[in-house]
């Protein structure tokens, strides 16, 4: 079992990296450059790590981005990647939704500590601006979640998939739930109408202000790993799961490029623009969707 | 600049200096050797740029990092804090006011860490060559890795500086951050020279002189 985690974590640093070395790809073919090449991301994670020094500001500044790791790689493990194999089946059956949904929020509170023992008013700046966020960016994502529980009637994402299996997939059940978390999810990937809180231009890195060196790698790496965990945890609830490598590729980068698509096209929003958007249209529409889940089933 | 003065530093990365006797003693240098010659190669593939804009240069920032020349193509990539950044370019001439705030971001890059020039001005003085307020010779005060000439140089000719930069990186040649670890005194002397006895940035100086640690 310990094999496969590693086994996991491995597939998803690499693909992760692969994904948004595409995504600086794609984003240059947009803006008309030429183009960095696919491994530029690793490239620059080696590097990072191979720096000669990272400044630190005590134990909570290296606490931080391993809390963040954790949050990344456990919710890895706990999504069900394949649905029909036993791939790492008795640790994902340990977790369910609800567990997810927690150690979602795990990363931005480690990283908020060890922004606040930096002392960069830019980095504080950040943390605040992403926790604000985080309050309009969880509210249509926990609804169309919800949503989901009741309609399959389990928090276990083994049976939402197979639900999927015997009715339909749940994007076109549910689609309202899914153009709802999908909204949410463009705020959870950083794109661009909700990207305030590492806003370029703006409060320079944001939060990473402060990192440097190895600090940044793991951080780093650890958003590719927690990228890759997202997409596979959307796939599993809307696109009924993959049951090879190559359908979760497929899946995982259709949503992947639709989200980056989402992105380069929109500016960004201010702050409180961002959460009232949050709280009004995607909210609203995950509640209709939640109401057709509880009335009509 | 923002109470980052705090800050104590540590050596670490793939060949820091424990991990080479290791390799040494238990006969793997070649091993060594080659990881380190792979690390600079990535090292070389990717520069995050702190881009300084001092005097005019700073217009041929863009275009090099827009669509027109890219320079992501390389690797080379702008940051906004000096804290990731590989690289920094100064673009132009150097007041002394500005002398000093280049030297703490200088200081605030973690090692390793380059500076190219831009123009005539920190080579020679270029046009400042008789100003009250302008150093002349960059290079004296803080080293410098790479100097595109030109006044101002076009966008080719910095990409021309980040190629040769990369060269120097792959090849392990004697890079300017390791020259002011050596010579550090030298550089403080002529630093203070200029800025008078107090040059702002202490806690550098200090960390040396304390072995480690130090905080200022």
């Amino acid at each position: 079992m310990v094999f496969q985690i590693i086994l996991l974590i491995m597939l998803a640093y690499v693909v992760g990296f692969i994904y948004f070395g595409l995504y600086r790809n794609i984003t240059a073919r947009i803006q008309g450059r030429y183009r960095p090449t696919v491994y530029q991301s690793f490239y620059d994670s080696i590097k990072l790590f191979s720096k000669k020094q990272s400044v630190s500001y005590g134990w909570m500044f290296y606490l931080g981005p391993i809390i963040m790791a954790t949050g990344a790689v456990l919710t890895l493990i706990l999504v069900p990647v394949f649905s029909d194999s036993d791939f790492l089946r008795s640790v994902t059956s340990q977790g369910n939704l609800f567990v997810l949904l927690y150690l979602m929020v795990l990363g931005p509170l480690g990283n908020a500590l060890a922004v606040g023992t930096g002392g960069n008013p830019f980095g504080v700046m950040g943390v605040v601006r992403g926790l604000t966020r985080l309050i309009g960016l969880e509210l249509p994502f926990y609804i169309a979640v919800v949503g989901l529980i009741i309609a399959a009637n389990s928090s276990d994402i083994v049976h939402i998939i197979d639900m999927q299996k015997i009715g339909g997939l749940n994007i076109i059940n549910h689609p309202l739930l899914f153009i709802g978390a999908m909204i949410s999810m463009v705020g959870f990937f950083g794109e661009s109408p909700f990207d305030i809180p590492g806003a370029p231009q703006e409060v320079y890195s944001g939060p990473r202000t402060e990192f440097s060196g190895k600090f940044l790698a793991l951080l780093m790496s650890q958003g590719s790993l927690f990228a890759f965990a997202k997409l596979v945890l959307i796939v599993d609830l809307f696109l009924g799961g993959a049951d090879s490598l190559e359908m979760l590729v497929l899946k995982t980068f259709a949503i992947f490029v639709s989200i980056i698509f989402i992105g380069i096209v929109y500016g960004r929003y201010k702050v409180e623009q961002a959460v009232d958007f949050l709280m009004k249209l995607p909210t609203l529409i995950a509640v209709l969707g939640l109401a057709r889940v509880v009335w009509f089933g | 600049m923002f109470g980052l003065d705090k800050g104590d530093k540590m050596e670490s990365g793939f060949y820091g200096s424990s991990l080479k006797c290791k390799f040494e003693e238990s006969g793997l240098a070649n091993t060594h050797a080659i990881m380190e010659k792979a690390v600079r190669w990535f090292e070389s593939r990717s520069i995050f740029v702190v881009a300084y804009g001092t005097g005019c240069g700073a217009i041929e920032m863009p275009p090099t990092f827009t669509s027109r020349y890219d320079a992501e193509r390389m690797g080379v990539v702008g940051v906004a804090t000096p804290r990731q950044a590989d690289l920094i370019i100064l673009s132009g001439y150097l007041a002394y006011k500005t002398l000093r705030r280049v030297i703490r971001t200088y200081e605030q890059m973690q090692k390793p860490r380059y500076i190219m020039s831009l123009g005539s001005c920190p080579i020679n003085g270029g046009m400042y060559w008789d100003s009250y307020n302008t150093i002349k010779k960059l290079d004296d005060y803080i080293p410098v890795d790479v100097a595109v000439t030109g006044c101002m140089p076009r966008p080719e000719a910095v990409i021309d500086g980040f190629v040769l930069l990369q060269e120097r990186i792959r090849n392990g040649e004697k890079a300017g951050w390791e020259k002011y670890d050596e010579n550090l005194k030298f550089y403080k002397d002529n630093q203070k020279r200029v800025l008078g006895g107090h040059v702002d940035p202490a806690y550098e100086t200090d960390w040396y002189n304390l072995n480690g640690g130090g905080i200022a």
